[in-house]
């Protein structure tokens, strides 16, 4: 397999999480706005905070109200990371990849494109949010369905997996970070709405069923945060999502230092003591670090797999 | 919308030009009666419905070419008629022996040329015709690659004026376009019109890449092994991107651009995978000559690969086209196809050349720049239908434009009649409507020759227009071979 197409179909996954994560976010933030009482100020802008894109949205937004972050977040073009830019994305990585791909896929990935160009005036504005979010969810399920039951599974889907889940692990770890960054003043969940907050944040990785078949105790941060970073059964999981990682480099070519890099963060992971986190400093401290494996992972990734580019 | 598109062959008049389906008004074509009848009786909500249908499936197929216009590349959607044009199989069976035929003698032709030249020394062609073609590359002199064969791939465009004869307009040798929009036309209209298909016995085009798969095979420099090939394409942003990567993902094959190959020391082509480098066995280039390599071609060329020329004079790797093979891909020496035909093949060529003026002699060009305003003046190498003057359809200033044009580069001129194109009914804005049209049928060449049932068929969208191009507002046709017999 080239390596050009191998970092094409490696940004498809993470481009296509990404923007399915946003959407479950976003679906499950706006649905905790609703429950939230009037005079508690919930913010947008930690939304914003998760992507990692504060600043660009500062440079752009004086007021961070709910339209501009809403709109930031599903549709802005100069935001690399908006539902709109990452799908944009992905399909112009399928479409550079289609010899590569089944035929179903670049339909299902076209069309989700085209939905998105015709429907995210519904999304931004509040009455059609959550049908605009749950579809694109859906298609992006299908299409990873798609891909899972119709592509032969060899080094192309495991570039596909590669990406998808350490984009997934990425993406867990600045939710809970944000989490923590937010509410760990209510750390023990025992205010009314420290539970709620808490069961949104699950709800951002669709976890709250799981967390409450596995878990069976009262929502409360050490819970949700070690359930998010540890449960390994759970595929959103940044533990599952890391051995994914692992499982897929394992297979591949000359894989030896993007593989050493992988199991050292599973290992970290695993053996991260949430307990002994009592304050709020070390848990992101933690995670922190956690995030800087990941992006040397990437760098490794890139390093020995894609091509490389001789700048002028 | 668009309104009254029920179709009443009644009130359809193609005027004084030949209709590929429709004989004399209300009288069908043998051929055609199926689709004739059959969309006859539709009405008009539902002929709305399947155009809608088909522009539908071409959105989710995502069936595209690319335009550049004012700086920017944009991704337009492939205009598509539904009702297809019908050719009798009797008739296409002359027709596809004619392009063998032609494809044939082009090949030898450019094996000649760059080798022993005889057309020349027996006077068959004069020297200056391809001396200063700038297709001639200097580079392939006394080479001949594998089976003899430079063009492997010919799209050749065919014409029909208003007496029914077929002509060949031009030979495409360097990198001729639109297959992949033959094949995803007839995948529209089984779509669209699947009910036909049981009643009709059309000819199937899906064969193609197949063919083309196991042509580009036979010129593997290890046809032991099971060879490796790719389709190198310039990129996403050429026009025809989406035809490459379509042909690449139909045959198996890498889709590789210039930066994934790299020539090694023992002359064989490489390319970069996630395992290390992995040989290529053949190559089907999308990119013109000028491109190909840096060492050889134009130096500043990043979309080539340098020492590919080397590899494939030192039969390291097969290449199609060949290069070079663009010198009989131009309207100069498309004017002595029928010789060629004559001196290699012994045969009378079966089908015809349009008559054609050569501005580098003489007494041409005194009778070309006399009736500018009859004929279409061309230039020698251009595609895509750019540089051109339609005389009946030119201003008296473009008319001086070309005079002058001629007289300072006459060898870089031809011209031709303006042929009464022939036209079908064609779903327009005003309801049915006659537009011309012409059909560009793609032969391969390899140990076989092979000729695609049918081909493109391009029509002229706008009312008496008779560019086709979908580079300047052409459409097209699905096409079909109709076996009456049976």
């Amino acid at each position: 397999m080239l390596s050009r197409v191998a970092e094409r179909l490696y940004w498809m996954a993470r481009y296509l999480e990404r923007a399915e994560n946003n959407a479950r976010m976003i679906m499950a933030f706006n649905s905790l706005a609703l429950d939230m009482p009037r005079e508690t100020q919930l913010s947008w802008k930690s939304l914003v905070a998760v992507t990692g894109m504060e600043a660009l949205f500062d440079q752009h937004h004086q007021k961070a109200d709910e339209r501009n972050c809403v709109k930031f977040l599903m549709a802005d073009g100069y935001n690399p990371s908006s539902i709109a830019s990452c799908i944009k994305a992905a399909r112009e990585n399928v479409r550079t990849t289609r010899d590569q791909i089944p035929t179903d896929a670049w339909e299902v990935i076209n069309e989700l494109y085209r939905y998105i160009l015709e429907h995210i005036d519904q999304g931004i504005g509040k009455r059609a949010r959550y049908e605009f979010l749950n579809e694109i969810v859906g298609r992006c399920q299908m299409l990873n369905g798609l891909l899972a039951g119709c592509m032969s599974h060899d080094a192309g889907y495991d570039f596909i997996r590669v990406g998808r889940n350490l984009e997934r692990a990425d993406m867990a770890t600045r939710q809970i970070e944000v989490g923590a960054l937010q509410f760990l003043d209510g750390w023990d969940g025992t205010e009314t709405y420290g539970g709620l907050l808490w069961t949104s944040v699950l709800r951002y990785q669709s976890a709250f069923q799981m967390y409450r078949h596995n878990v069976r105790r009262k929502v409360s941060g050490p819970l949700v945060i070690r359930f998010l970073l540890q449960n390994e059964p759970f595929p959103r999981s940044v533990l599952h999502s890391l051995s994914e990682v692992a499982g897929a480099l394992g297979r591949l070519p000359r894989n030896e230092i993007p593989l050493r890099t992988a199991l050292q963060a599973v290992r970290h992971t695993r053996e991260g003591d949430v307990d002994a986190l009592i304050r709020k400093e070390d848990v992101i401290l933690f995670l922190e670090n956690l995030q800087l494996e990941i992006g040397e992972l990437h760098e490794d990734i890139a390093e020995t797999w894609f091509p490389v580019y001789e700048t002028a | 919308m668009k309104k009254n598109k029920s179709i009443d062959w009644k009130n359809y008049d193609p005027n004084d030009f030949y209709d590929e389906l429709i004989a004399a008004k209300g009288r069908p074509r043998a051929a055609a009666t199926a689709i004739t009848d059959y969309l006859g009786n539709l009405g008009s909500e539902e002929i709305q419905a399947r155009q809608q249908a088909a522009e539908l499936a071409i959105l989710e197929m995502g069936i595209s070419f690319t335009i550049y216009s004012e700086g920017e590349n944009i991704d337009r959607a492939w205009p598509f008629d539904i009702i297809p044009r019908v050719i009798s199989l009797r008739e296409w069976e002359t027709i596809e022996q004619g392009l063998a035929q032609r494809l044939t003698a082009l090949n030898m032709f450019i094996n000649d040329i760059y080798n022993d030249q005889n057309i020349v020394k027996d006077k068959v062609i004069p020297k200056y015709v391809f001396a200063n073609s700038k297709n001639f590359r200097e580079q392939c002199r006394g080479f001949t690659p594998p089976l003899g064969v430079w063009a492997h791939i010919c799209g050749s465009d065919l014409v029909r004026d208003k007496d029914g004869t077929v002509y060949v307009l031009e030979d495409n040798l360097r990198v001729p376009s639109g297959v992949s929009y033959m094949l995803e036309n007839r995948q529209l209209t089984k779509r669209v019109f699947p009910e036909l298909f049981d009643n009709t016995s059309i000819l199937p085009v899906d064969d193609y890449t197949n063919q083309l798969f196991d042509m580009l095979a036979s010129i593997s420099p290890r046809p032991q092994d099971h060879p490796k090939i790719a389709v190198l394409t310039p990129g996403i942003f050429n026009s025809a991107y989406f035809e490459h990567s379509f042909l690449a993902q139909r045959m198996g094959a890498e889709l590789v651009e210039g930066a994934d190959l790299v020539v090694g020391e023992d002359d064989c082509v490489y390319m970069r995978t996630v395992e290390g480098l992995e040989r290529v066995d053949v190559i089907y280039r999308r990119i013109d000559d000028d491109f190909l390599d840096p060492e050889e071609f134009r130096a500043d060329s990043t979309l080539g690969v340098p020492g590919l020329m080397r590899a494939w004079r030192n039969g390291k790797v097969g290449l199609a086209n060949a290069p070079g093979a663009g010198v009989a891909d131009d309207k100069v020496i498309y004017a002595f196809v029928p010789d060629m035909i004559r001196y290699y093949l012994d045969e009378e060529p079966i089908i015809p050349n349009v008559p054609t003026w050569m501005c580098v002699n003489k007494q041409d060009q005194e009778y070309v720049l006399e009736h500018l305003d009859e004929l279409v003046v061309k230039p020698a190498n251009e595609s895509g239908g750019y540089g051109m003057l339609v005389g009946p359809h030119s201003t008296k200033k473009q008319r001086t434009e070309f005079a002058r044009l001629i007289k300072k580069n006459p060898r870089n001129y031809i011209a031709q009649p303006t042929l009464n194109l022939s036209v079908a009914p064609t779903l327009c804005d005003e309801g049915l409507a006659p537009r011309h049209l012409d059909l560009r049928p793609f032969v391969l060449q390899g140990v076989r020759t092979y000729v695609t049932a049918g081909g493109l068929t391009r029509v002229a969208m706008r009312k008496g227009s008779l560019v086709v191009n979908s580079s300047q507002g052409g459409g097209s046709k699905d096409t079909w071979i109709v076996d009456e017999e049976n």
